[in-house]
């Protein structure tokens, strides 16, 4: 009987497991496609997508695509202005929106609901409703800058970055889950005589590793696969991010080698940083999982 | 060290009055228990002292400040929860060392007092371990701690062992009745559990529905229970209630009769009764004994042996029921009629308003 059901279970393992490896291979194919593709000159990479060759590196294998991308466009600032933006998008979202947040969980103010209420309404309304609108407004927004105060964000960073850094979704998330920290920590903590910044950084943030990392994560992907908004306001090169600069080097050439070569590199920092906060985020959970 | 002074203090959420004016007096060094059923206000008084809960009217103050307004850390107040609140990413150090770390203390003075914390709790060897590592009764010894560190005026307890189970419960009520006579500190404590009222208090205030019914020392209120609420609610089995008619009074004694006793006289220092009156006997299980001539017999309906004591439960002919606690070696079995007494002087009377008119 024992036997049987080892069996049953060694069974059940590889069934789980060859489904799973089936759907991580639906996954990876466009991946291993894009990377395969990159490394070949273009006619072999047209006539291997008739066979299973697109996806080895087989034939003429080379980094020449990568060498001809750099060369005919700046890839490497398009990830450089990618990376600023998004990082710093990133990080001032996380800062702003878990301490409002907190304001609206831990701190009593009047009309704290309804101004909820409010942020959480703007979930409906699509930024398209509102990207004209947020045009003109930037268009004319003084900036006191390394140029001393000058009038208008249209072709810089900040244009790409500030009306991002809050948001209704991550807002939320963020209540969410500090809602369901047990208020007694809290409590205890300004008992102890810690102020309200004190107990956001020395307490609540601490404990809230798991929200940071989805938080960061899906802000990452929004703000790297920004298009609409750069679009609208980059128009020169040097503040360009990837999926602006994308489109521009498709137009510039029809090489899918270096397409690919181009797809391969700016999915990079995507990768990395994914990598990154899924230790982060296994690191959280393991300190986390406690109830006081 | 600090006294505590509750002055007509009120609470109200909207118009729903939670603490109906209180007036309590806490002096330095006082063991005082708040006890009283789920939702008396207990809790939320103790907030109130502790300033996470507003006050709405009246005035509260520790030592001589008067406190309304000042936030917790502006106090001198250290507070145990249920739950332990212990802060889950720091160690039981860092945990200790929470509020002087907050002060922006010298690190030798911290060094110094987690020590002497961890001395007094017996937890130096737990320093470096993290709150998932620990027993439920060695996290509510760092949640101990981190009030002691602090040496506040007024240690506040919420209920702190109702999470631990039984035997460790006895153990840490014993601790904490050491600690307090160790370091002498003022002390409020919340609970519904009235053995650990009795055990551990100075002074019990017993509420019920947001206001006090009787402050005493434990034995005060189980002898001398101002109403039929204090004398239900301090004692285990719960004191025994008898409505009973008065038959004739005089100036020192009361001679009553009920449908299922026997008439007796007991002594009387109230006044203002009069024959025919109705009022209710109270009488506590230990002080029935089986006598002849007792004013109760029943019918024996349930014998609980419990070694130090035998619990019976008896069916007086008009079908209510009394318990009583008798030796342990006393023999009874189910069925069998018995007749008990009580002295004279161990029962209370009350009027029918529910307050106690006996001495």
């Amino acid at each position: 009987m024992a036997q049987l059901s080892a069996d049953n279970h060694g069974l059940r393992l590889a069934v789980r497991y060859t489904v799973l490896g089936l759907i991580a291979l639906i996954f990876v194919f466009p991946l291993v496609f894009m990377l395969m593709s990159s490394l070949k000159p273009d006619a072999q990479l047209l006539s291997d997508t008739r066979s299973l060759r697109a996806f080895l590196p087989v034939g003429d294998i080379s980094l020449d695509n990568y060498f001809d991308a750099f060369r005919r466009a700046p890839v490497g600032l398009f990830i450089f202005n990618s990376v600023i933006v998004t990082g710093v998008t990133v990080a001032l979202t996380l800062f702003i929106c878990s301490a409002a947040a907190f304001a609206f969980v831990f701190i009593d103010w009047r009309g704290r609901d309804l101004v909820l209420t409010l942020i959480l309404a703007t979930l409906i309304v699509p930024f398209e409703t509102i990207a004209i609108p947020l045009l003109l407004i930037a268009s004319k927004l003084p900036w006191l800058g390394l140029d001393g105060l000058t009038y208008g964000w249209l072709n810089s960073y900040q244009v790409q970055i500030v009306p991002f850094i809050a948001d209704g979704l991550t807002i939320f998330l963020f209540v969410q889950y500090f809602k369901d920290l047990p208020g007694e920590l809290i409590e205890a903590a300004r008992v102890e005589g810690a102020s309200w910044w004190q107990v956001y950084r020395r307490v609540v943030m601490p404990l809230a590793g798991p929200v940071l990392a989805t938080a960061a994560i899906l802000k990452f992907l929004v703000m790297y696969n920004q298009y609409l908004w750069p679009l609208m306001v980059v128009q020169e090169e040097r503040y360009r991010p990837v999926m602006v600069g994308l489109q521009y080097f498709f137009q510039l050439n029809r090489a899918w080698g270096e397409i690919m070569a181009y797809l391969s590199l700016i999915t990079v920092p995507v990768l990395a940083f994914y990598l990154f906060l899924q230790r982060a985020f296994i690191a959280s959970i393991a300190s986390t999982g406690v109830k006081g | 060290m600090a006294s505590v002074s509750l002055k007509n203090v009120r609470k109200n959420y909207g118009a729903a009055d939670i603490i109906k004016g209180v007036d309590i007096e806490i002096a330095d060094g006082e063991f005082c228990v708040f006890v009283g059923p789920s939702g008396c206000g207990k809790s939320t008084l103790l907030r109130m002292i502790a300033g996470l809960e507003d006050i709405s009217g009246g005035t509260l103050s520790i030592g001589d400040r008067v406190v309304n307004d000042l936030p917790p850390k502006d106090r001198s107040i250290a507070m145990v929860f249920q739950s332990y609140a212990i802060f889950p990413h720091m160690t039981v150090r860092e945990n200790l060392a929470f509020g002087l770390t907050i002060a922006n203390a010298p690190k030798a003075e911290k060094d110094a007092k987690v020590a002497e914390a961890a001395r007094i709790l017996q937890m130096e060897h737990l320093l470096e371990r993290r709150p998932s590592q620990l027993s439920g009764g060695q996290r509510q010894r760092v949640a101990i701690g981190r009030a002691i560190v602090r040496k506040p005026g007024v240690f506040l307890f919420d209920e702190p062992l109702s999470n631990l189970d039984a035997a460790l419960r006895v153990d840490m009520r014993m601790e904490l009745a050491k600690l307090h006579s160790d370091l002498g500190a003022t002390m409020v404590y919340v609970t519904h559990d009235q053995v650990e009222a009795m055990t551990l208090a100075d002074k019990i205030v017993v509420l019920s529905a947001g206001t006090v019914q009787q402050v005493g020392s434990p034995l005060e209120l189980y002898h001398r229970p101002a109403n039929l609420f204090v004398a239900g609610f301090i004692g285990s089995p719960k004191m025994n209630f008898v409505e009973v008619t008065i038959d004739a009074v005089d100036a020192s004694a009361i001679r009553i009769s009920g449908p299922a006793m026997k008439a007796q006289t007991l002594p009387l220092t109230g006044a203002g009764q009069k024959a025919g009156d109705i009022l209710t006997l109270g009488v506590r299980p230990h002080d029935f004994k089986p006598m002849d001539d007792g004013a109760f017999t029943g019918k024996v309906t349930l014998v609980e042996h419990l070694g130090n004591e035998t619990i019976v439960n008896l069916a007086l002919v008009n079908g209510q029921h009394l318990i009583v606690a008798l030796d342990g070696d006393t023999a009874c079995t189910v069925g069998e009629t018995l007749t008990v007494g009580h002295p004279p002087e161990k029962a209370a009377l009350f009027d029918q308003a529910g307050n106690r008119i006996t001495g």
